[in-house]
């Protein structure tokens, strides 16, 4: 292993020209599996595989190879992106082409392995095959990028995703990782990194769209005797986990990324503020960190080029406003995370009062690759003022789901409906909703918008920072409205007036449209109806005057839901009737007299004891008392209990 | 345990203020939550007075001041889980335990949080019980589940 270090150091990274002598690509190959003698399997290994048992999976085919003493090497991989086919597994026989297979719990490992080496392929757990140049094709089986899934996308930066072994230094320099980097701090200067990210025209990832080169260079021409890179990866969006699947799967290109930027700006400190919860990604990021320092990749005058970078992680301790840049920084000094008044930009004065940059993840992710393939190449992706891809959270309730990576210029319709696949169980299709707790809906008739930080602005949408969630007819959308405030209600951090009373009465109000009063006399009515006449006014109010993002963008779930499902608030307000049966408060129940046989389960589980009846006799149900509950509605084996 | 609050609190030699959530976040690690102990050495150690250290960690909400249950849930409310039903599960855990998140159970046997995505949205709502995750739960499975556990702490 010492050897292979020395080698890949002194004939891979700190080699002069950019094509590599035979012999090293030789060894490369071995390292990176081109060409393998031995049968390999790859176990897929973020959170939503461990989510679904890949460990357990691991393990199985582990004692396989143990038991059948084959000499089968056996990888863990990142995720590859469907996450609706995990835990995945994927068999490469020499001189075949890789094989995935979907779904393979357990108990599903020992007569797959089977089947596989003894040429016995079962189609029911397949997914496709991937085709390398020279390897043999299995007949009759699709490959992996013509199903639609990956048809559409375009990944570059996932384009390691669940290719290699994250925890890996040696097979990430192999598939030419960090020669950017070496190469940057040998030979170019600071400026030059910053033109060439500010010439590909990249922009920022997390929703704002600035384009990163021009805030590199804002905080490189600040005057200072010390500088910060921030990577945001606190992620906590609900349904967001893009940043966290890069993290645990190809957590060497971020580094990288990082590093760059350290170096651009000429920083010496990078920090990565990682969110709480996620663990794996942790380990797998300080991993790698440890095993790139080992390298020699950090620390003091790096490889002799006389730059010093250290990289630490501080992991997040729980408060969604943390993300907003200035906060984000009052929790790195040990106070409060408490956004402040900008400008000064952290640019100018951030971390400790000297110049900042902070970058989310898929931002920097892009760094490596242009730097790698050039300004120029980066241009050739996506639209003139949006370059580059932009990776999403499909989740939700499409057919398939996982992150995906479209080049920008993508409408949403074919996110839709070709990647996701449409909609699970032939359900009708309600919106789509971008962008987080501060996103917006999109509906049916803006479902040709491409994706693009210009075009989407002029529709008044934010891209936000990569959740794709699909709605579908199942939904209320008040109810998915009280949601997200509720969530802002409890994250808002207090410190200005409009975020702090503003969501709480918004939620006050949508609580009372959707609760089933108990009496309407003692002016609840009333009450209601004023509050919804004021919930607008409140929505403009904060969108004008609360200090940060969070505050700011709070009330675009519910301005956008207003605007597109009018008709469905005003009939929870003025009919109050859910027609997604999805409200509780405004559900009632009644029983079918012909159905119902008297078995007296649902009045033995009635909480409010609101069905009475004799046994053997049709049941009723008494409608001031029920709290609509539902669990006689489930509870029914006759289905004789129907929701109005 | 008041040794081990010595040994981080050495690795933090200088003691700045910017050490403090690191450093509160690794006792709540080894402990498993901030004891007033705890918190008074850490002042004393940062140069801070105790309130300061209070309002700070009370603004964050994944510093607890009680020690956690034996059986720790948490459970997912990202919008996916939500969409899928997870707000029935949270009502049930409440039902069923007594308490609200971030609570524990006065035998010292149950705690619960809510969390904002796990990323197993294709398997919503998930849960996950002592570090084991359990998908596709529905409200209805959890009486049985949580009477489970109680037998696997009463039989250990």
């Amino acid at each position: 292993m010492e050897d292979l270090n020395t080698f890949l150091i002194e004939k891979v990274l700190l080699f002069e020209s950019d094509t590599l002598s035979p012999e090293t690509e030789k060894v490369l190959q071995q390292v990176r599996r081109d060409k393998p003698v031995q049968p390999v399997i790859f176990v897929s290994s973020g959170t939503s595989s461990l989510i679904a048992g890949s460990e357990k999976t691991y393990t199985a085919v582990e004692t396989y190879i143990n038991e059948n003493a084959s000499s089968a090497g056996l990888v863990r991989v990142g995720c590859t992106g469907p996450a609706n086919f995990e835990p995945m597994v994927c068999i490469q026989i020499p001189g075949k082409n890789k094989l995935f297979f979907r779904n393979i719990t357990e108990e599903k490992v020992e007569p797959l392995l089977n089947g596989v080496f003894h040429n016995d392929i079962s189609d029911d757990d397949l997914a496709g095959q991937t085709g390398t140049k020279g390897f043999e094709l299995w007949p009759g089986i699709p490959f992996m990028d013509e199903l639609p899934f990956f048809a559409y996308q375009k990944r570059v930066v996932l384009g390691n995703c669940g290719c290699y072994d994250p925890e890996s230094i040696e097979e990430y320099i192999a598939r030419g990782g960090y020669r950017s980097y070496v190469k940057a701090i040998r030979h170019y200067t600071f400026e030059e990194v910053c033109d060439i990210i500010e010439r590909s025209g990249l922009r920022g990832r997390s929703g704002g769209g600035y384009l990163t080169g021009l805030k590199w260079k804002h905080a490189l021409n600040t005057s200072s005797n010390a500088r910060y890179l921030i990577c945001n990866a606190k992620e906590s969006d609900p349904g967001a986990f893009t940043d966290r699947t890069i993290l645990e799967s190809d957590p060497h290109r971020l580094i990288e990324g990082i590093a760059i930027g350290a170096y651009a700006i000429g920083a010496s400190n990078a920090i990565v503020f990682i969110r709480s919860g996620a663990d794996h990604a942790r380990n797998r990021l300080q991993k790698a960190i440890d095993k790139a320092r080992e390298y020699g990749l950090f620390g003091h005058n790096i490889f002799s080029s006389g730059y010093n970078l250290d990289i630490i992680i501080r992991k997040e301790p729980g408060a969604f406003v943390c993300g907003e840049e200035t906060a984000l920084i009052n929790t790195l000094e040990g106070e409060r995370g408490m956004p402040q008044l900008k400008p000064p930009y952290p640019t100018t004065a951030g971390l400790f009062g000297k110049p900042t940059v902070i970058n989310n993840v898929e931002t920097l992710m892009n760094v490596p690759l242009i730097m790698q393939n050039g300004p120029e190449w980066f241009r050739t992706l996506g639209t003139e003022n949006s370059p580059g891809t932009k990776v999403f959270a499909l989740a939700g309730k499409g057919r398939m789901s996982g992150v995906v990576e479209v080049e920008m210029g993508t409408t949403i319709r074919t996110i839709l409906e070709d990647i996701a696949d449409g909609i699970r169980e032939g359900k009708e299709f309600k919106a789509i909703q971008l962008g987080g707790a501060s996103g917006s809906f999109i509906t049916s008739e803006n479902l040709d918008i491409a994706i693009d930080y210009d075009v989407l602005r002029e529709k008044g949408i934010g891209m936000g920072a990569g959740g794709f969630v699909i709605i579908d007819e199942n939904t209320c959308m008040v109810d998915l409205v009280r949601y997200y405030m509720e969530f802002i209600r409890n994250e808002s951090c207090g410190k200005c007036i409009p975020c702090r009373e503003g969501t709480g009465r918004m939620l006050e109000i949508l609580e009372s449209v959707i609760r089933k009063p108990l009496n309407e006399e003692s002016g609840t009515t009333l009450e209601r109806f004023k509050g919804v006449m004021q919930l607008e006014t409140i929505a403009s109010v904060m969108k004008d005057t609360s200090l940060c993002g969070l505050g700011q963008t709070a009330p675009n779930p519910f301005i956008s839901a207003l605007k597109n499902f009018r008709d469905e608030f005003e009939e929870h307000i003025f009919d109050r009737k859910c027609r997604a049966n999805i409200c509780r408060g405004l559900r009632s129940f009644s029983i079918d007299v012909d159905k119902c046989t008297g078995c007296t389960a649902c009045a033995s589980k009635c909480p409010v004891n609101a069905i009475y009846g004799t046994r053997l006799q049709p049941f009723f149900i008494v409608e001031e008392k029920c709290i609509g509950c539902g669990i006689c509605f489930d509870i029914c084996k006759f289905s004789a209990i129907t929701v109005k | 345990m008041g040794a081990d609050l010595d040994i981080i609190l050495k690795k933090y030699k200088q003691g700045k203020r910017e050490d403090l959530i690191p450093l509160l976040q690794e006792i709540q690690e080894d402990l498993g939550y901030l004891s007033e102990e705890a918190i008074v050495k850490t002042g004393n150690f940062l140069g801070l007075s105790t309130t300061k250290i209070y309002g700070l960690a009370t603004f964050y909400d994944k510093f607890r001041f009680i020690p956690s249950g034996k059986i720790k849930i948490s459970i997912c409310h990202g919008t996916s889980c939500f969409l899928n039903g997870s707000q029935a599960v949270i009502n049930k855990i409440k039902e069923e335990t007594g308490i609200i998140p971030g609570q524990t159970t006065r035998d010292g046997n149950f705690s619960y949080e809510i969390v904002s995505c796990m990323g197993g949205c294709n398997n919503g709502p998930v849960i996950n019980v002592n570090g084991e995750y359990h998908t596709h739960i529905k409200a209805e499975q959890l009486p049985e589940l949580i009477k489970r556990l109680k037998y696997v702490i009463e039989n250990d």
